[in-house]
């Protein structure tokens, strides 16, 4: 599960009112080398809850990412090279997403979170 | 990518091994998932495009849509069995750009999921009635521009005035009619927000 896919994810429990952004913990991350395409990044980036995003980047380990981003910094190499390595190329493998208002965890294997629900929580 | 070339690689995917009926799972025939992906793909929608399957199954069209140039797909599935042969299908290939999320689409909702395209061959609520439906309705809050979502002939315009009335599609055609091996007429059907 890449970062982009994770800034899309809250608790989809019913009746959970402040599911997102749901908390990572990871046991398994792997960097995959991807290409870069700064267009793409340009292109994502007002798509992204831009906070959320550096909170989970920080908790795989890469802090550096600024909380305020201008248009310059959207121009600026070595932020995008630095938003591409977080966006793209860091996996977490296995470990759970929680969510903020129950602590509810959501697992994730081999990459994949499973957001099945109980039948209570529909 | 060629078409042929496309449509030989699908045929080389792993099917599912153990077919759940009331799923209706099956995989997306290989010149029929070809064609829908090509359509796709010529109007401008998979190239540089987040896409999103819903229903990926074994990963079919979610794997045709990176093949394509979609920059990111995200395939979104229920089944277990589903997920381990789409991993599977992944593991043929170089760098893609491909997430998958376990789901039931009846809870989509409360994810925050949102793609520029969806593509997607639904249940056509032979087992469970209105499961076609319930996978447009997804579809239709999940992408800002496009769904591609295959359907049976007789049910064109039930599902054509269902988009245009209560999903607010800005248009709703047919794309791509082929007939079908198992005698299902399947009609492709577009529509754009």
């Amino acid at each position: 599960m890449r970062l982009l896919t994770h800034n899309m994810l809250a608790s989809n429990v019913k009746g959970v009112k402040n599911g997102y952004p749901l908390r990572i913990e990871a046991t398994t991350v792997e960097t995959k080398t991807a290409d870069f395409n700064p267009e793409f990044l340009k292109r994502m980036f007002p798509k992204l809850e831009w906070k959320a995003f550096c909170e989970a980047s920080a908790a795989l380990g890469e802090k550096g990412l600024p909380a305020q981003v201008s248009p310059e910094t959207l121009e600026d190499e070595e932020f995008l090279k630095a938003f591409h390595h977080s966006l793209l190329e860091l996996h977490v493998e296995e470990g759970a997403l929680i969510c903020p208002e129950t602590g509810r965890k959501f697992p994730v294997n081999k990459g994949i979170p499973n957001m099945l629900l109980n039948e209570d929580e529909c | 990518m060629k078409f042929k070339h496309l449509q030989s690689l699908i045929q080389d995917l792993e099917h599912f091994r153990k077919p759940r009926m009331e799923l209706e799972q099956y995989p997306t025939a290989a010149e029929l998932a070809t064609c829908m992906m090509f359509t796709s793909k010529e109007t401008g929608d998979i190239e540089d495009k987040v896409v999103v399957d819903l229903g990926c199954g074994c990963g079919t069209l979610a794997i045709s849509a990176i093949l394509l140039g979609a920059s990111y797909v995200i395939g979104v599935e229920i089944d277990s069995g589903a997920i381990e042969v789409a991993l599977e299908n992944c593991e043929g290939f170089e760098d893609l750009y491909l997430d998958m999320i376990q789901c039931n689409l009846a809870n989509i909702a409360g994810l925050r999921l949102k793609a520029d395209t969806v593509v997607m061959n639904p249940p056509f609520g032979t087992k469970t009635e209105g499961a076609d439906m319930e996978f447009l309705k997804c579809a239709f809050q999940v992408a800002e521009t496009a769904v591609y979502s295959l359907h049976k002939r007789s049910t064109r315009e039930y599902i054509r005035k269902f988009a245009m009335t209560k999903l607010k599609a800005v248009s709703a055609k047919v794309a791509f009619y082929l007939c079908w091996s198992l005698n299902l007429s399947h009609t492709l059907q577009f529509f754009i927000r």
